[in-house]
């Protein structure tokens, strides 16, 4: 038993919590929640510069680092409020293309995301919104060779700054996998505004013919991929909610240490100092939870149960902790002009990615 | 980073649980009865103290106490794993107060005599102690404790009373805590850490039965008792600090998280064989099988920062009240579940569990006080932990 970081992850901790706080502030968190495209060609390239873009890809394919490299990152992403294509293109592409890959196709998409130059997003949810492999129907027929893709995509992340898209379709092999350039013609986007200012978007395929090389592995194998692409990227929105809840406590410790009322700061009071105690509960059993089910998928053990249950209890930790830090910071917390709001945005947006906590609670109930 | 027990520490779990198997009381077994919940055994303090010297004589009441005073110098993560059996063998034997809360007093503060003299007692589990701390005006508020001990050549007098003194009725030493200096500034400083042996003249010992109907406290008298001055644990007035070095082994001790998945997978497995778990409760179990392995890796954090030798204060607090919260909502949960037929009394023979769902139940309504209240440890936490202002 050792809960201890290493070197490495130590390393990768101070880099990316120096490198948002130099490159990141609250204006630019600000800007990024209201622009449509979510596109930051420059940041991207500082992401690349410093090898963030490449984190857990495998070296031979121009990466650095481990899954559980990647998600020290992301809890630091999380405690900046770091809204960006980072988790679409470094967790949710990147983990599919190394599952379901071929040699040929590693070396083409996982090289390019390494480098910072393209970004490659995951098609997968539809009309119900939801993460089973019954929500998946969009079609794909044979014609020759080639495959014909109809239909429509909802909830797709970052589509207008990805390179390309990998659609989740129904063939009569059962789900398969294809990975597509989004810029081909074919394709409409149109952005969903959402109010954590996460780049959700609709995709529709308007007869998009794509050659047999566009498969990501065999056909009707789509979903046993996908699966265990949903259980890292679970546990990665679980990481960036350990960051956001350990900032909305570390920002409403600040507040009740400062603000004063009946003659003392509001932080004395056992009211708000018990808030604080099961924000901190809250905060470290979630990131117990977090890393346990990442160190077990980084050791290639089963992690379905400790995955499900750090999302389900993530989720709700991460909720209680806003809310305790709204209650704590009054009225300002409130205000669009404060931080807060952002924090309470995000934790909700990532709770209902890839699962809530009810659909997670079912997971370990029947398990 | 490890979330993996040692190869060596899963062949002490395997010893632990073969043993307990074989050893173990078959009738607790059979109606699973939960450790905090044995006082509603009949016979159960013989029960308890047979358990106690089989697992002293397999040396398992001293494995991380330091080889020249009888132990295996081992991590405290051995001692959790023989818990975790214990509980998961629905065992009692592993006597607290003795082996977690006096014996590290004992080993950190006391003299090579008081060592020499108690140790080997508490590591062969024949010695059980009890704890003299809550008084009836001072439960939370410990250090304006007012039970005076009067010195008087070369020993102390004591009187005064104590309350909720677990086990009293049967241990066969208590360690006291006791003002010496009615003057001291600030009042802890005027405390001293006493060990008492119980069948010591003016000591009284009045049962309280809780609201479980179990007898597991007590009240206690004293009435001029006389203890030698060499059974001071460090010196005099110095007993606070004493009681502080081990609270968080204390805090530690108990595995509420063990106790509480234990009862749940008790609860579940009886609700399936009845046909009673509907779709609502499989949510509430999934949520509660969450809520346990948070306060067991919580635990497993406390444990771990234990072997590394680091000091731990808000998150021993944090670990006993995850781990006692979530026996609470376990048993809730019991209740909820079997409805009308959890709220049947154990000695009802239609009472599911043997009885188990109620008594557990009303037996969890002082997981939220014992060690030290929830409010104390959130102020702990809040306090120490985050660095928040005192009041007081």
């Amino acid at each position: 038993m050792d809960f201890a970081l290493n070197e490495q992850q130590e390393m990768m901790q101070t880099l990316a919590r120096d490198f948002l706080s130099d490159e990141y502030n609250d204006k630019m968190l600000k800007t990024t929640v209201e622009d449509e495209t979510g596109n930051m060609p420059e940041l991207w390239q500082k992401l690349a510069e410093v090898n963030l873009t490449g984190l857990a890809i495998p070296e031979e394919y121009g990466g650095v680092g481990d899954f559980l490299d990647l998600i020290v990152v992301l809890e630091e992403m999380g405690r900046a409020c770091f809204i960006s294509p980072y988790f679409t293109g470094v967790v949710l592409g990147a983990s599919v293309i190394m599952e379901a890959g071929s040699e040929e196709q590693k070396q083409k998409y996982l090289l390019a995301i390494a480098e910072g130059k393209s970004i490659v997003t995951l098609a997968l949810t539809e009309e119900t919104g939801n993460y089973t492999p019954d929500a998946v129907s969009l079609k794909a027929e044979l014609k020759g060779s080639n495959y014909v893709l109809n239909g429509r995509k909802l909830f797709v992340p970052d589509a207008l700054s990805a390179d390309y898209i990998i659609c989740a379709t129904r063939t009569k092999e059962g789900i398969t996998l294809f990975i597509i350039d989004i810029n081909i013609d074919g394709f409409s986007i149109t952005p969903l505004k959402t109010v954590s200012g996460d780049k959700q978007c609709e995709v529709c395929l308007n007869d998009i013919e794509v050659g047999p090389d566009s498969l990501l592995g065999e056909a009707g194998t789509g979903w046993t991929y996908l699966e265990k692409v949903l259980q890292k990227a679970n546990v990665a929105r679980c990481a960036e909610m350990v960051g956001l809840s350990q900032q909305a406590l570390n920002i409403s410790l600040d507040y009740a240490r400062e603000r004063m009322a009946f003659g003392h700061p509001i932080g004395a009071f056992q009211s708000i100092q018990h808030r604080c105690a099961d924000m901190l509960m809250d905060v470290d059993g979630s990131r117990f939870l977090t890393y346990q089910a990442a160190w077990r998928i980084n050791e290639c053990l089963s992690a379905a149960r400790e995955a499900a249950i750090a999302k389900a209890w993530v989720s709700q930790a991460s909720k209680r902790v806003m809310n305790s830090a709204h209650q704590i910071h009054g009225a300002i917390g409130f205000t669009q002009d404060h931080i807060l709001h952002y924090y309470t945005k995000k934790a909700r947006f990532n709770e209902f990615s890839f699962g809530d906590a009810a659909f997670h609670l079912e997971k370990i109930g029947t398990q | 980073m490890d979330f993996l027990f040692s190869p060596e520490e899963e062949a002490f779990r395997e010893e632990v649980a073969d043993f307990l198997e074989k050893e173990g009381p078959k009738e607790w077994h059979k109606k699973k009865v939960s450790f905090f919940d044995m006082s509603g055994q009949e016979n159960w303090i013989a029960v308890h103290r047979d358990m106690s010297q089989k697992l002293g004589a397999r040396g398992w009441l001293s494995l991380h106490w330091p080889k020249e005073y009888g132990g295996q110098g081992l991590s405290p993560f051995y001692r959790l794993i023989l818990r975790e059996e214990l509980a998961k063998h629905h065992c009692p034997g592993y006597h607290s107060l003795s082996v977690d809360f006096v014996a590290p007093a004992i080993l950190l503060k006391g003299s090579e005599e008081l060592k020499k003299r108690h140790l080997p007692g508490i590591a062969s589990g024949k010695v059980m102690w009890c704890e003299g701390l809550s008084e009836p005006g001072h439960g939370s508020d410990m250090a304006a404790l007012e039970t005076y001990a009067k010195e008087d050549g070369d020993s102390y007098v004591v009187n005064g009373q104590k309350i909720w003194t677990t086990y009293a009725h049967f241990a066969d030493w208590m360690f006291l805590l006791a003002r010496t200096d009615r003057q001291a500034q600030p009042n802890y400083r005027g405390l001293t850490f006493f060990l008492v042996d119980m069948k010591t003249p003016g000591i009284t010992v009045n049962p309280i039965i809780n609201m479980a109907g179990h007898h597991d406290f007590n009240e206690v008298f004293f009435d001029d008792v006389r203890i030698p001055k060499e059974n001071i644990v460090d010196s005099v007035n110095r007993g606070w600090y004493v009681t502080m070095a081990v609270l968080d082994s204390e805090r530690t001790s108990d595995l509420g998280y063990a106790i509480a998945s234990t009862l749940l997978d008790d609860i579940v497995a009886g609700a399936r064989e009845m046909g009673m778990l509907d779709s609502g409760d499989k949510v509430r179990m999934a949520e509660l099988i969450a809520e346990c392995e948070v306060a067991r890796l919580t635990h497993y954090h406390v444990t771990y920062m234990q072997a590394q030798g680091k000091d731990t204060s808000y998150e021993a607090a944090m670990c006993k009240l995850l781990g006692f919260e979530s026996i609470q909502h376990v048993a809730e949960f019991g209740l909820k579940v079997f409805r009308n037929y959890g709220l049947l009394s154990d000695t009802s023979p239609m009472a599911p569990l043997y009885g188990r769902i109620s008594s557990c139940y009303l037996r969890s309504f002082g997981h939220s006080m014992e060690a030290g209240t929830s409010e104390i440890d959130r102020d702990i936490i809040a306090q120490r932990g985050l660095g928040l202002p005192r009041l007081r």
